[in-house]
């Protein structure tokens, strides 16, 4: 794909006016200045994480156990705990967010749909710190008692539902994460939904579609790179999420099955043991747990990139 | 216009002539409410020092201070054997203030105290005993009807100094304890929850919760906490009193930096242990003498603020031996 040329359309750089040159080579600076930050703190991670590769190997990401006492170290526990939380919220919100976002821009009268806005930007608005003790205090409770204790009861047999009542853990977790993460996922598609032209939305009707078909086949067929590259922005911003999932998730490095026992996410055992790491082996094994979390994102949000940038341009065209 | 803002500028430096002294420090968290109040009652005294604290943990409080970056660090710990060599310039621990780690719960309808041994601790720590009413415990609490709930054990999370004082109080207590001891071990049971604040919220909000926390935490809130078998074979109630009697071993024999963990005192709280400042040797005349002061100041005047604060402040005979430790550090003239 053709990359948008930036100076294509302008006078080359030396007919233009000597202010106009600084201008552009300061920007340009500022600009670079970015990457040079972003390449720094992959260096630096890097070099930080080589002693822990060194010593473990590839199978440091294989290995579950996380035991400073012992010294051995694995990220295994940390990263199945973050793709099962963020995907857990990921089925939560995506239904939701997509639900949200059809209502607001398509069907909800404007008295109404405005202050619903509002909520969704508020809720993106509060810090995660705030939702983490809401989780403690309020979420996990609830969690305990009447949910778990009905799903222990009735569906212990499965190993999703087996473990004591700790109230806070996977499922505490997944649910705020998905608070967290629906209007991050509802704002990208409500502006996916937007670039639809309404030109093929009236063509659908104008065939004799009912308002659902019409959504069903030329917003959500049309939008679907848009809202799968929306889900993966929601899964990014799941997978970096820090003190909420700490407050609420437990903290114990384990491989369970179970949505109720607690786990670890790679972004909290940071949280939790970075400050406080002695031996020179720890720190760098938690740097490895950061490369591994950069990567993985870095990923994630490009793909996503992609995919919503792709919607765009399709319909731009035209 | 613009020569006004310039000048502006230049403000700060007009008013240099008697400056006041900046003294950087950082390290553990777990101090830093004392710590914070007296660098504020200090300016008090002393108006020309301004001193600066960063609570970024003790670990990190040690690896700035090796690499020569602060003017003072401190530790809920003392420093390890490698720690000391690596860094350049010799290092003093001083002691500033006492705490102690205190077992709590959440248990409705019990009133009195439960009484814990070491042996029955570590079995909950390590997940074999998992029932409040598990005939060890019931043996040690006569008179409590236990309920046969789960024990939920609620750990820190984060690498801590009360951790460390925890595990190794089991380490040296209990000769099959296997989960190890530091800031930062694997808990075989139990959520984490991160901070002193994170353990609070879950064991308020988990009904059979078990937990160990800094004192301070749990007298704030008002928590019960158990009574716990020392080494001369009585219950103790953690009290001002009863962690400052574990302390008072220390003398010229014995050096406060070793741990005061499982104390043989007949009165004394088992799980103690005491919280450092740390400083250079060797220090410049300008700065040394401004951290000496304040310390003296911290050693003597500075323990009255301890417990209203929740915490214990010294016992005599460590202040002797922490003052003449102070006499030790040498300054020098920055000229030389």
């Amino acid at each position: 794909m053709p990359l948008p040329k930036l100076f294509n359309s302008y006078p080359k750089i030396k007919e233009i006016h000597i202010s106009d040159r600084l201008f552009f080579h300061i920007l340009q600076i500022l600009a670079l200045l970015v990457l040079a930050a972003f390449a720094a703190l992959v260096l630096l991670i890097f070099l930080e994480s080589i002693p822990a590769l060194k010593k473990f190997g590839v199978s440091f990401f294989f290995n579950p156990e996380w035991d400073s006492w012992k010294e051995d170290f694995g990220a295994l526990a940390m990263v199945w705990g973050t793709f099962i939380s963020s995907i857990l919220a990921l089925l939560i919100a995506v239904p939701i967010s997509i639900g949200v976002a059809l209502f607001l821009n398509e069907l909800a009268p404007v008295w109404l749909a405005k202050p619903l806005n509002f909520c969704l930007e508020m809720l993106a608005a509060i810090p995660s710190i705030v939702y983490g003790l809401w989780g403690l205090f309020v979420l996990a409770p609830i969690i305990r008692s009447p949910i778990q204790e009905f799903l222990g009861k009735y569906f212990s047999f499965l190993p999703f539902f087996k473990g004591p009542q700790y109230g806070i853990g996977m499922m505490s977790a997944a649910v705020v994460l998905a608070i967290m993460i629906i209007p991050t996922i509802s704002s990208i598609c409500k502006e996916v939904f937007r670039s639809i032209p309404s030109s093929h939305k009236e063509a659908v009707l104008g065939i004799g579609a009912t308002k659902w078909e019409m959504l069903k086949t030329a917003v959500l067929t049309g939008g679907r790179a848009g809202i799968i590259g929306a889900c993966i922005m929601g899964l990014g911003r799941a997978l970096g999420e820090t003190m909420a999932v700490t407050m609420v998730i437990g903290n114990k490095p384990s491989l369970s099955l179970s949505l109720f026992e607690p786990a670890q996410t790679m972004a909290s055992i940071l949280a939790n043991q970075y400050a406080e790491a002695d031996s020179a082996l720890h720190l760098s094994s938690l740097t490895a747990v950061a490369l591994a979390l950069f990567i993985i994102s870095l990923i994630v949000n490009s793909s996503s990139f992609i995919l919503v940038w792709n919607t765009q341009k399709k319909f731009s065209r035209g | 216009m613009k020569y006004t803002l310039l000048l502006l500028l230049f403000i700060p430096f007009a008013f240099s002539a008697d400056k006041p002294s900046l003294i950087n420090g950082a390290g553990a968290t777990f101090p830093y409410i004392l710590y914070s109040k007296w660098f504020s009652e200090y300016s008090k005294v002393d108006t020309t020092v301004k001193i600066n604290y960063r609570s970024i943990g003790s670990g990190g409080g040690i690896r700035q201070l090796i690499k020569g970056t602060l003017d003072f660090g401190a530790s809920d710990v003392p420093m390890k054997e490698y720690e000391i060599k690596k860094s350049k310039k010799p290092i003093v621990h001083i002691p500033t203030t006492l705490s102690a780690v205190v077992l709590t719960y959440n248990l409705e309808n019990i009133t009195q105290p439960l009484h814990l041994t070491s042996a029955v601790i570590a079995q909950i720590f390590d997940g074999r005993i998992k029932k409040w009413n598990d005939p060890q415990l019931t043996a040690l609490n006569k008179n409590i009807e236990l309920p046969a709930q789960d024990i939920i054990v609620v750990y820190r999370a984060d690498g801590s100094g009360t951790t460390a004082v925890f595990t190794e109080y089991l380490a040296k207590t209990q000769e099959d304890w296997k989960v190890g001891y530091g800031k930062s071990v694997n808990w075989p049971v139990g959520i984490g929850g991160k901070g002193n604040e994170g353990v609070l919220g879950l064991v308020q909000k988990t009904p059979g919760a078990f937990a160990y926390m800094g004192m301070g935490y749990a007298m704030n809130q008002k928590l019960p906490t158990a009574h716990v078998k020392n080494q001369a074979g009585h219950f103790i109630e953690p009290t001002m009193s009863s962690v400052q009697e574990s302390a008072k071993d220390v003398g010229p024999r014995q050096s406060y930096i070793e741990s005061i963990v499982n104390s043989k005192r007949e009165k004394a709280y088992p799980i103690s242990s005491f919280s450092y400042l740390l400083v250079y040797k060797e220090m410049e005349e300008s700065i040394g003498h401004v951290i000496i002061n304040f310390i003296q100041w911290a050693l003597s005047d500075g323990q009255k603020f301890s417990e209203p604060l929740y915490y214990v402040p010294l016992p005599e005979n460590v202040i002797t031996q922490a003052k003449s430790a102070v006499k030790n550090i040498q300054l020098k003239n920055a000229s030389s």
